[in-house]
Parts: structure tokens; C-alpha cells; sequence
């Protein structure tokens, strides 16, 4: 016969393990993981700490900074966006089916944009609206965007794209790479929007005390809609550096890029529970999750496989996250 | 007695608690049940009007699908000749039968507030030893072991992470889906296993009197499922996990331990699901069971499951694994092409969730 307890759980077994295991946790796990894999692939490697190869981190860094940014606030309202990597692909396609048809690259990138913003409508309604549980919702319009690019495509490459496209991922401004220039605007706007204007306050309110958000007069959920909404429009941006990254329009060309953006979010310790967010966490967990790949890469570990280190990357950060909040 | 003190003490929603809890307690104390308190939502029918609103929620929503099942037949048979022939529905009830098991274990995640992302990437790793060991083996029973048991195990390894570790459920296996495939593709090096021995074929394309083996599995884990959640003392604890964690750890439930078993269970559902998978493939590759985990959840959402917990049944995702085998079958009945199935599923997966939010009415979440 059980004995009923109305006291907390004393540690015990599995627990007292868990309870030493808190104590290591930390708050700049994000700084921590970044600097222990660029040694040890710095020891590993030749070629790692090469000015070029930085670069190349950096470059292939900023497509994944424009959707983990988004990921943040959508992970800081107790929600998740799984299918920003499949609209991310469809916005992909599109850009590249209008520039094909077109000519000109304003109203590819335009349609981009509205076919993210689309989606992110459609999650945000689905999610704040209906109040569908975010990772079912996101689950079921990913079925739906990675369809869509199928049949748009029929499962081939869009090729012809025009060349003037190449200049937004292989282009220089005042010698820096533009990528780098639009990963520092997004990343700048980003951070006041979220740090210096009331929408960013509502939303670590809206994973923190929606409630008390919503009795203070707040229209909670158009706020919320508002996040998935930015989540799907800077899917939008990010296909137009990731067309002009591989010159062509694929239907499976960011398939799982929504797990690497989630995987630097949580790298960059926000909470998937409590509404804490961090923003220069997530880009240094963009920055993370890109040197783990690129690193794998130099040591000739195939794509698939730098998935399964990533997810136990994201594992790691997980159980950090969960130590820390009970420390506290 | 116990369902009006769960009310007050908890202040929770009258049919999913006092139904469930004052049976587990019950259970719990090893007392002989009253009638009077099993039936209590019976005893309030006051005419034949009301029938069908005093019926239990589990009851309504099953019958319900029960209806949307048969019309969607009955608009099948309309569409298509070739729907209401003896080999097509052959067909539908085998197809049926691969996402029931794998949908089954997943019913009892997803009956604790739990979501098991991982099934079709575990299905994939499972499906690919097991392939490797029969071909170089040629063991059948060293194949099924390994194959039940690697699916166990990644099985165990969600219910560590989720129930000591206090993951949240849904990226914790999200997380191993994607470890899991890294390790697939790997562990197979971009080859593809083919040609097993007919002894071994049988279990996923073989018959028994004009019936496909795999929808005798379907009918025993359908039995066993249905009796071990409705009838024994664990599969309550588990609805009452479900339904408030934190009742059912102060009744004494061993939360934790029940956590792991679902996750267990759904793990090692996916390491059968991947040998009959295998059987009737015939092959193995990297991406084997990939394109199973959107029907598989779907399975058990459309089944009446809420996500939320504490709500739904195996018999309900036997009806949501059939019901989406319908659809997708009918599409292909009409010749449209296979890339809509994703979205089809996808949309079906919202609708469902959406609609089961609007029918559970009074629902305080």
C-alpha cells in the first residue's frame, strides 16, 4: 500500500543524481558550449580557425540567425513554430517560380514574403484563436507548406534564377558580406523591438503571466498572433538570402531548419516553460549549432549525422535549462 | 463520495476527474465499488431527450466518429468504383493496421499530456538493425528481439528524459527524433537492404483465411490495449496522470514510473510496427518510417485523444488510424498525386484537434 504524501519529493534514487547535477548548472551556457567546441575544433582541425572558414561559419550563421531570432519570441510565449522551416522552403520555391517567371527579383521576394506571413497567419490564428497547442498546429501546416512545395514543384528544381539575385548572399557592402549586414539589422531591430518597445514587454508577459496581461486590458491574443506572424515574414526574408545561397528554388531545401533554429534557441538557455527569454543567447547559439556543423563538416562527418549532435546538443541544453530553474 | 470531494478539494471539471479517480481509487483501496458511484452521470437522466447529452464524453465522441466513419464509406463508394472491392479494403485494413500499432502506443503518451514525436524516426533505427541482423544472421528470432528491443529501449531513453530529467515531452522527443536519424542514416551509409526470407515476409504481406497477418496484430493489441487502459489498475493511473498530475501523485499514484512505461510502451509499439513495416517493404533504408509520425499522431488526435490528457481511448485511434487510411486511400482511388497527402494529413491534424476543443464542452482548458 502507497503511503499518501502531502509533502514535496525528497530526493532519492534518480533524483539525488539530478540534485548534484543542478549545482553545475550555469547561466552562460550558450558562451560555455560556443567556446568549448571552437577548441576542440581548433584542435582537431587544420583548417577551422582559417580567417576563411570563420567567414564561411558566419555566412552560413546568418540564414539560420533570421529564423532562430523569431523562434525566440514565438519559444518565449510558451509556444513553438515547427513548420518555419518547411514555409521557410515553400517561400524559397515561390521566390524562386516568380523570379523565373518574372524576371525581376521586388515581386519575387515580395511573394515570399506574403507566403510567409501567410502561414505565420495562419499559425497564429490557429495557435491564439482556436487555441490549438502550438507544436500540434505548427506540426500539421509543416505537413501542409512542405506539400504545398511539392506540388508547386513536383519535386523538381526550379533553375534560372536571375543572376542580380546573388548579390544578397554573395555580394559585399563596404567589404562585409551582405548576409552579415542583414543578420545585424534583423539581430539590431530584434533586440529594441524586444528590450525597448511595449510589444516586447507583452511579450515576456504573454509567456510569463498571460493572464494577468490580458486582465490588464491587453489584447493578449492579437499579440500572439502578431509573434507568429513575424515568425513566418522573416521566414520570408531568409528565403531570399537562401535562394540567392543556392541559386535555384528546391522543394526540400530547408526541410529541418526548424530544428536547428530550435536547437539555438534552447542552446541560448530561453525557457521553453516560463517565458524567460534571451536574445544574445540565441545568436550565441546560432553561432554554436553553426561551428558544431562546420566543424563536423571539416571532420568529414556526414549531414545526418551533425543532426543527431545536435539534437543531443539540444538534449544537453534542455536538461541544463530544467537544473537551472529548479536551482532558482 | 469520492467524486464530490475531488471537486472541492481540486476544483476540477466533474466528468474527467470524479470518472476516473473515483475508479482508480477504488482500485487504490481495494474496496468493492458501489454502483452508485461508477454510474453517477447516469443517474441524473430525467428523460430519453437527455440520453444522449448524459452519455460520458468518451461514449458521445466515439459514437460520433463511428458516424463520421461510415459516411466517409459511404461518399467513398460513390467516388469509386474500386473502393468497395474485397482487395481494396483488404488493403485499407493492412495499411490501417501499421498505423494503429504505431498509433496505439502513442494513444497512452498522449493519454498522460505527453506527445511521442519520435515514432517514425525510431521505427526508421528499429527497422534498420533488425534488417542488418536478418540479413546477416538470418535468424528470425534474434531479428524480432532486436528489433522489439531497440524500439524498447529508445522507448525507455524519452521516459528517462521526460519523467527524471523533466524535459517537456514534446521537444525532449522531438530532440530524439533527430538523434535518431542521424544514427539511421549512419549506421546504414546510404545502402539499402532488400530480399528477406519469405518466413520473415510473412509477417508483414502474409494471410491467414484471405486476412493480412498484420490486422491480426492489430485486433490482439486493440484487445490488449483496450483491457490494459480500461481495465487494470496501471492503465488508470495513467488517465489519472493524465488528467492531474499532481491528484495523482497525492493518491499515490508513482507518476514517474508511469510516465516511463508509456513512453516504453510507445517504444516498443514502434520496434513492432517497424518489423511488420519491414516485412511488407521488403527493404530498408535510411528514411524508412520518416513519413510516419504526422499519421501516426493524426491517428490518435482524430481517435478523440486530448492533448491536454486524461482524455481518449484505443479504440478511438483505431477509428482516427482508419479514418485517415480512408482519406488517404480514396486519394489515391481518385489519382491524386501523392504530394497532397502531407497536406491533407496536416490540415486533418488541426481540424480534428480544433473540433475535439469545440465538442468538449464545459471543458474549464
Amino acid at each position: 500500500m502507497h503511503e499518501v504524501s502531502y509533502q514535496p519529493d525528497t530526493p532519492y534514487g534518480m533524483d539525488r543524481w539530478m540534485s548534484r547535477l543542478r549545482q553545475c548548472g550555469s547561466a552562460g551556457g550558450a558562451l560555455l558550449a560556443l567556446t568549448v567546441m571552437c577548441l576542440v575544433f581548433a584542435l582537431s582541425t587544420d583548417t577551422f580557425l582559417e580567417v576563411a572558414n570563420l567567414k564561411n561559419v558566419a555566412m552560413q550563421s546568418t540564414i539560420l540567425l533570421l529564423v532562430a531570432l523569431p523562434m525566440t519570441l514565438i519559444i518565449m510565449t510558451e509556444g513553438l513554430d515547427l513548420s518555419i522551416g518547411a514555409v521557410l522552403t515553400l517561400a524559397n520555391v515561390v521566390l524562386a517560380m516568380v523570379a523565373v517567371s518574372t524576371g525581376g527579383i521586388g515581386l519575387a521576394f515580395l511573394a515570399a514574403l506574403a507566403v510567409g506571413a501567410a502561414f505565420g497567419l495562419l499559425n497564429g490564428a490557429l495557435v491564439a484563436r482556436l487555441g490549438i497547442p502550438p507544436f500540434v498546429a505548427t506540426l500539421g501546416t509543416l505537413g501542409v507548406a512542405q506539400g504545398l512545395a511539392l506540388v508547386a514543384t513536383d519535386g523538381q528544381s526550379v533553375v534560372g534564377i536571375p543572376d542580380s539575385l546573388q548579390f544578397f548572399y554573395g555580394g559585399t557592402w563596404l567589404g562585409v558580406p551582405v548576409p552579415i549586414w542583414i543578420a545585424v539589422v534583423a539581430y539590431l531591430v530584434f533586440h529594441f523591438v524586444l528590450y525597448r518597445t511595449r510589444f516586447g514587454a507583452y511579450i515576456f508577459a504573454l509567456g510569463g503571466n498571460r493572464e494577468a496581461l490580458t486582465l490588464a486590458g491587453v489584447r493578449a491574443r492579437w499579440y500572439l498572433v502578431a509573434v507568429y506572424v513575424i515568425g513566418g515574414v522573416m521566414a520570408g526574408v531568409a528565403a531570399l538570402l537562401l535562394t540567392s545561397r543556392i541559386s535555384s528554388g528546391h522543394p526540400t531545401a530547408a526541410l529541418g531548419m526548424e530544428f536547428d533554429a530550435i536547437a539555438a534557441v534552447a542552446v541560448g538557455g530561453t525557457s521553453f516553460e516560463k517565458g524567460k527569454g534571451w536574445l544574445l543567447g540565441t545568436l550565441f547559439g546560432v553561432l554554436s549549432v553553426g561551428v558544431l556543423r562546420n566543424g563536423l563538416n571539416l571532420l568529414g562527418v556526414s549531414s545526418a549525422v551533425q543532426v543527431s549532435a545536435i539534437g543531443l546538443l539540444v538534449i544537453a541544453a534542455l536538461m541544463l535549462d530544467v537544473l537551472r530553474g529548479k536551482h532558482q | 463520495m469520492f467524486c464530490e470531494e475531488s471537486i472541492n478539494e481540486y476544483g476540477l471539471p466533474v466528468f474527467r476527474m470524479s470518472f476516473y479517480l473515483a475508479r482508480y481509487r477504488d482500485y487504490f483501496m481495494n474496496t468493492t465499488v458501489k454502483p452508485s458511484t461508477l454510474s453517477s452521470s447516469a443517474a441524473t437522466v430525467r428523460s430519453s431527450t437527455d440520453l444522449w447529452n448524459a452519455l460520458p464524453d468518451a461514449v458521445r465522441s466515439v459514437v460520433l466518429r463511428l458516424l463520421v466513419l461510415g459516411f466517409l464509406c459511404f461518399v467513398l463508394s460513390l467516388a469509386s468504383d474500386a473502393f468497395l472491392t474485397a482487395t481494396n479494403i483488404v488493403n485499407v485494413l493492412r495499411q490501417a493496421a501499421l498505423l494503429f500499432l504505431l498509433a496505439s502506443g502513442v494513444t497512452l503518451v498522449v493519454l498522460t499530456a505527453g506527445l511521442d514525436l519520435s515514432v517514425g524516426a525510431n521505427v526508421a533505427l528499429s527497422a534498420c538493425l533488425a534488417a542488418t541482423l536478418l540479413k546477416s544472421t538470418g535468424s528470425i528470432a534474434l531479428t524480432v528481439s532486436v528489433g522489439l528491443g531497440c524500439g524498447l529501449l529508445i522507448g525507455i531513453v524519452n521516459g528517462l528524459l521526460v519523467a527524471v530529467v523533466r524535459i517537456p515531452p514534446f521537444i525532449a522527443t522531438y530532440g530524439m527524433l533527430w538523434i535518431l536519424h542521424g544514427i539511421t542514416y549512419w549506421f546504414m551509409n546510404g545502402e539499402t537492404i532488400h530480399g528477406f526470407p519469405p518466413a520473415f515476409r510473412a509477417l508483414g504481406s502474409g494471410y491467414y483465411w484471405g486476412i493480412p497477418v498484420p490486422v491480426f496484430f492489430m485486433l490482439i493489441f486493440l484487445l490488449a490495449g483496450v483491457l490494459f487502459a480500461q481495465r487494470t489498475r496501471w492503465g488508470q493511473e495513467i488517465y489519472a496522470v493524465g488528467a492531474n498530475p499532481e491528484a495523482a501523485r497525492l493518491s499515490g499514484v508513482p507518476v514517474k514510473n508511469r510516465l516511463i512505461l508509456v513512453y516504453a510502451v510507445s517504444g516498443a509499439m514502434a520496434g513492432l510496427a517497424s518489423l511488420i513495416f519491414l516485412a511488407r517493404l521488403n527493404s530498408a533504408e535510411g528514411d524508412i518510417g520518416e513519413s510516419l509520425t504526422l499519421p501516426a499522431i493524426a491517428a490518435v488526435l482524430i481517435g478523440g485523444a486530448s492533448l491536454f490528457g486524461g482524455v481518449g481511448s484505443v479504440f478511438g485511434t483505431l477509428i482516427g488510424a482508419l479514418m485517415l487510411t480512408l482519406v488517404l486511400n480514396g486519394m489515391n482511388l481518385l489519382n491524386i498525386d501523392a504530394s497532397w497527402q502531407p497536406v491533407v494529413t496536416g490540415v486533418i491534424v488541426v481540424l480534428a484537434v480544433f473540433l475535439d476543443k469545440l465538442t468538449r464542452k464545459g471543458d474549464v482548458r
